[in-house]
């Protein structure tokens, strides 16, 4: 932990560094997720062969699939966010798909009988239902983006992988030690903060009347 | 569906009633159009349904369902409100109506306003749906077998919750129901379907008196004379006043005659038949046997 103690600021720029990747990387997917999973949800056909797309890039190593993309994006941060944004849909899309389908037929039935449009019974009754199911899908994909963007540093987008691939290069236990543990401890406090606000978010239902 | 032709007079209760699988519920949904006829029309007031805007049209039709389907993540009176909120109506005549419908379908506003679907009991929650059904003031009520979800007492009860709204407020109601003690309860007009099309409809008293065939003889289980005395009101069977008040069980001209019978069979000769507080005849065993036969074909 000496290198912890002996460059304080390099970790906290590089941490910095870190956390600007994944949020961005996160905003991008999530905007480009909900669309994709409210179709997915929508069309069962465009679901299967999306998921189906998704799922086989899942399995593409992380390091296989940064490996991939140099060629056409070349080295540096538009590289990595590429590869962290299409880790995430696989996460993303599913979450938004299950927790779509998971809302109950006849709450749409009863909003479409009502008189709500589509969109309407979208917004105001399909989202407000599947949004716990989705907010755990962006929890998920959050410390699974904050894992995989340790290894930006491979195509030199900067991060904490920097301090830990410099670490192991130059034969530094210690700094590679100190960049995996911050890395660590970022995922556990984006998971516990993102927890509580999925908690937070879901609509209140009012408590059950103790027995 | 095939050949189905029925025409709902403004004001009625119609029932359609059925085994599962039968095509009531899909003839239901046509009228507002949840279902798109694959051929034929459905007239609304004169207009053909095809030419109206579906969503304007759902708003100005109630629709109550089975399974309810009030939105848990919104209290009694956002749930309530919806309708009149998609509608853009003017907030205070919004909190207004949501009291108004809370106090008709008997939930106190003050206890009920706040809580959400699941503090609810079954009951409760099938109250909700109707006065969401009815926040818009809707002149036409569409109800898929509303009340098979809860227990038979609070089904009795939501029957005679729904007998009173109707009389109250005049709303034409298309009911679709499997149970023919619900169908007789409520209808005045009774729509008996089988596999996608009309088998019989007319008064509950006449479909038990004559059945056109031999399915609907057995659904409704025609034979049942008791049956029959259900429908049948005393005021229709009395006969002339036969000594004082006070020597005979009354018993209100407005019963039924299976009330009647049931009261005989306790061990009176006769009883005295009341119209508020004067005695306008008596009825005795022989009256009621003498209805049924009239009401046998």
């Amino acid at each position: 932990m000496s290198y912890l103690l002996r460059r304080p600021d390099e970790l906290a720029w590089r941490t910095l560094e870190h956390v600007e990747l994944v949020a961005l990387a996160l905003a991008i997917a999530i905007a480009i997720a909900l669309p994709l999973g409210i179709a997915c949800a929508r069309y069962p056909r465009i679901g299967g062969l999306v998921l189906g797309a998704l799922n086989v890039v899942y399995t593409i190593p992380s390091l296989a699939l940064l490996a991939l993309l140099v060629p056409l994006l070349g080295i540096g941060t538009p590289t990595a966010l590429v590869a962290l944004v299409v880790y995430a849909q696989m996460i993303l899309v599913r979450n938004v798909v299950v927790g779509l389908r998971g809302v109950a037929p006849s709450l749409v039935d009863a909003a479409r009988g009502l008189g709500m449009s589509r969109r309407q019974t979208l917004w105001r009754v399909e989202f407000p239902q599947a949004l716990p199911v989705m907010l755990a899908g962006v929890r998920l994909a959050t410390i699974t983006l904050i894992a995989l963007a340790t290894l930006a540093a491979w195509v030199n987008a900067g991060g904490l992988g920097r301090i830990v691939l410099y670490g192991l290069q130059h034969d530094d236990p210690d700094r590679a030690l100190a960049g995996a543990i911050v890395a660590a401890l970022l995922a556990i406090g984006a998971d516990r903060l993102l927890a509580w606000l999925e908690r937070r978010s879901a609509a209140p239902q009012g408590d059950l009347p103790s027995p | 569906m095939d050949g189905v032709d029925l025409e709902v007079a403004p004001g009625a209760f119609v029932v359609l009633l059925g085994p599962s699988g039968c095509g009531k519920s899909t003839l239901l949904r046509t009228i507002n159009r949840l279902v798109i006829p694959s051929a034929g029309r459905i007239e609304i007031d004169g207009q053909d349904g095809a030419t109206l805007d579906p969503v304007a049209l759902r708003r100005a039709i109630g629709y109550v369902i089975q399974a309810v389907g009030l939105f848990p993540h919104m209290t009694v009176a956002q749930n309530v409100a919806v309708v009149p909120g998609l509608l853009g109506w003017e907030r205070a005549a919004v909190e207004a109506r949501v009291d108004e419908l809370l106090d008709l379908v008997r939930l106190e506003p003050r206890l009920y306003r706040d809580r959400f679907p699941r503090q609810l009991s079954g009951g409760e929650q099938q109250r909700v749906g109707v006065a969401r059904a009815l926040a818009a003031k809707p002149r036409l009520l569409l109800m898929d077998e509303p009340f098979g979800a809860v227990d038979a007492i609070v089904r009795v009860a939501l029957q005679d919750e729904t007998l009173r709204i109707h009389r109250a407020l005049g709303t034409t109601i298309v009911f679709v129901t499997h149970d023919v003690d619900e169908a007789l309860r409520l209808a005045d007009r009774i729509v008996v379907m089988r596999a996608g099309r009309i088998e019989q409809s007319g008064a509950p008293l006449e479909m038990l008196v004559s059945p056109a065939t031999p399915y609907v003889e057995a659904l409704l289980d025609t034979g049942d004379a008791v049956r029959r005395l259900q429908l049948l009101r005393v005021r229709d069977a009395m006969g002339a006043p036969v000594g004082a008040p006070e020597s005979a069980p009354s018993i209100s001209s407005d019963a039924t005659l299976r009330e009647a019978l049931s009261r005989l069979l306790e061990g009176s000769e006769r009883l005295a038949v009341v119209d508020g507080t004067r005695v306008s005849g008596s009825v005795t065993f022989a009256d009621v046997q003498r209805a049924v036969k009239a009401h046998t074909r």
